[in-house]
């Protein structure tokens, strides 16, 4: 066991945890003043399903031992064999990883919310994220970190593009599917009610990626720095990048772009942070910006309410930094090659990731949502979205004027 | 008695306000109010969308006075609220029937 190691694991498990609120306040200023309370819960609560799934079955379903590349087995339900001591090959705590990985779970459900924000119903989204957890999540995560045939494969995701951008992404695309638009799109009723509060929730999303991104080198070492550094310089690039664009575009560099930039810069670089030098994490973040300016069309063009931009900036962001880990991947850093370093095969193994991950992913969660609407119904009444989720929902105000 | 009903700039009501003590006004309403008029509106952009909003924020405050004051009143307004910019107001000017103070039950002027 390292002391170093296991003090930085824990820590970082402690600043993905942060995240979860963190995105409570960027959704929720996003929202309509009569959403806010709501929006905040569908992060806020997904901390207890995280904590009573994940111990109960989700760990071992992503980590337990391999069955057939595609699932793992049973041997760590309610956490067996899960101690103080560290598995076979690693220097922290079984429990600190789990800890860890645990953080992710409850983080990636909330990361759909977006999507489904201001119409749903709080136990059919209840519902929806136990469900996906357990059948989306907890697959994605064993085939890419667990031991499953994505890994196998030597498919790059250092700490989860695939397994939480794209499979949030492709659920959100779904979600906007299935519940179809809200009545306030595209009306100034459904207009952000209080950015300040979105800046700071990007604000802290930030830091505690610096836990997702450099913690997932497991290891208090110069992979971890190396992480630490190309997430940092990528959210920063990014904002620049999405400026630039907006700038070109409307005339104007607003405060949300920004914000907004952060955190599709941040997406970007989580497959590749610990495998790509600085100077492409800032190439990915100039990149990543201002392609996901432009993944927010993606909606208007096709007509579905993805009500906070998931699939733009997760989805697409996902999309992009798992095909880019291809390119800029240098053995340097972590012993794999890119593209631009001569290996062609990577980026056709990160292909093949995005296309596995959308094709697993996106389906699961249609005919999940679907199955979540036959049984509990997903959509509250036009009566009840107008008047606000917070007290048809919640029977709460978040604001006393 | 007549109630004068004065939108405002946001920034001149506290001058305007004063001005109005100074000549004995005692009292009056402030409320906060949206609306257009011949100063256009602005546009605001969310996420590359572009919402156009006409409502203008002003601020309106509602004075009842007797009537022989109205005159100096209006012009105490119009010095001090007009800055020669579209946008600078409008002054409603209507007739009261009676004002009645609750905690006394006195009538007409001296309930105002």
């Amino acid at each position: 066991m390292n002391a170093a190691d296991t003090g930085f694991v824990l820590v970082s498990a402690m600043l993905v945890m942060l995240m979860v609120p963190a995105l409570a306040l960027f959704y929720g200023g996003l929202v309509a003043s009569r959403n806010v309370l709501s929006t905040t819960m569908h992060s806020f609560v997904l901390l207890g399903v995280g904590a009573l799934l994940w111990p109960l079955v989700g760990y071992t379903l992503a980590f337990g031992p391999d069955m057939h590349g595609l699932i793992g087995g049973f041997e760590h339900l309610f956490l067996r064999g899960v101690g103080m001591e560290p598995a076979e090959g690693s220097s922290i705590p079984a429990l600190a990883f789990m800890a860890f990985q645990c953080m992710f779970a409850a983080l990636t459900p909330a990361l759909i919310s977006g999507a489904y924000a201001e119409r749903i119903h709080f136990q059919a989204m209840l519902l929806f994220s136990t469900l996906w957890l357990l059948l989306v999540y907890c697959p994605m995560a064993h085939w890419v970190w667990g031991g499953g045939w994505l890994m196998k494969m030597g498919a790059l995701d250092f700490a989860g593009g695939a397994v939480v951008h794209m499979s949030s992404g492709s659920a959100a695309l779904a979600a906007a599917m299935v519940l179809g638009r809200r009545t306030t799109m595209g009306r100034r009723a459904g207009l952000p009610h209080n950015i300040p509060m979105t800046v700071l929730g990007a604000g802290l999303l930030w830091f505690g990626w610096f836990g997702f991104n450099a913690g997932s080198a497991l290891a208090a070492n110069g992979l971890a720095a190396n992480a630490l550094v190309t997430t940092h310089l990528s959210a920063g690039c990014a904002i620049l990048g999405w400026l630039a664009v907006e700038r070109w575009h409307t005339g104007h560099f607003t405060v949300l772009g920004a914000a907004s930039g952060a955190v599709a810069g941040l997406v970007v670089i989580t497959p590749a942070a610990g495998f790509v030098e600085p100077w492409a994490a800032v190439v990915m973040g100039l990149l990543g910006g201002a392609v996901c300016y432009g993944g927010i069309f993606l909606k208007s063009l096709f007509h579905y309410d993805d009500a906070l931009d998931v699939v733009g900036i997760h989805g697409i962001g996902g999309v992009l930094g798992a095909l880019l880990t291809g390119v800029f991947a240098c053995s340097s850093v972590n012993g794999v090659d890119g593209l631009l370093y001569g290996n062609a095969h990577q980026f056709f193994v990160q292909v093949l990731s995005v296309i596995a991950t959308v094709g697993f992913c996106f389906p699961v969660s249609f005919v999940l949502l679907r199955l979540t609407d036959r049984l509990v119904g997903l959509r509250v009444p036009l009566e009840k979205e107008v008047t606000g989720l917070d007290i048809s929902e919640h029977s709460e105000s978040g604001y006393q004027f | 008695m007549k109630k004068l009903q004065v939108i405002l700039r946001l920034e001149t009501v506290e001058n305007v306000k004063e001005a109005l003590s100074a000549i004995g006004i005692g009292g009056a309403t402030l409320m906060e109010v949206r609306g257009f008029g011949r100063q256009r509106g602005h546009t605001e952009i969310y996420r590359s969308r572009k919402m156009e909003v006409d409502f203008r924020s002003k601020m309106m405050l509602e004075i009842v006075m007797e009537e022989e004051k109205v005159e100096r009143a209006v012009a105490v307004i119009l010095e001090h609220a007009r800055t020669g910019a579209v946008g600078d107001g409008k002054i409603f000017i209507l007739p009261v029937d009676d004002v009645i103070r609750i905690r006394t039950g006195e009538s007409g002027k001296d309930a105002l």
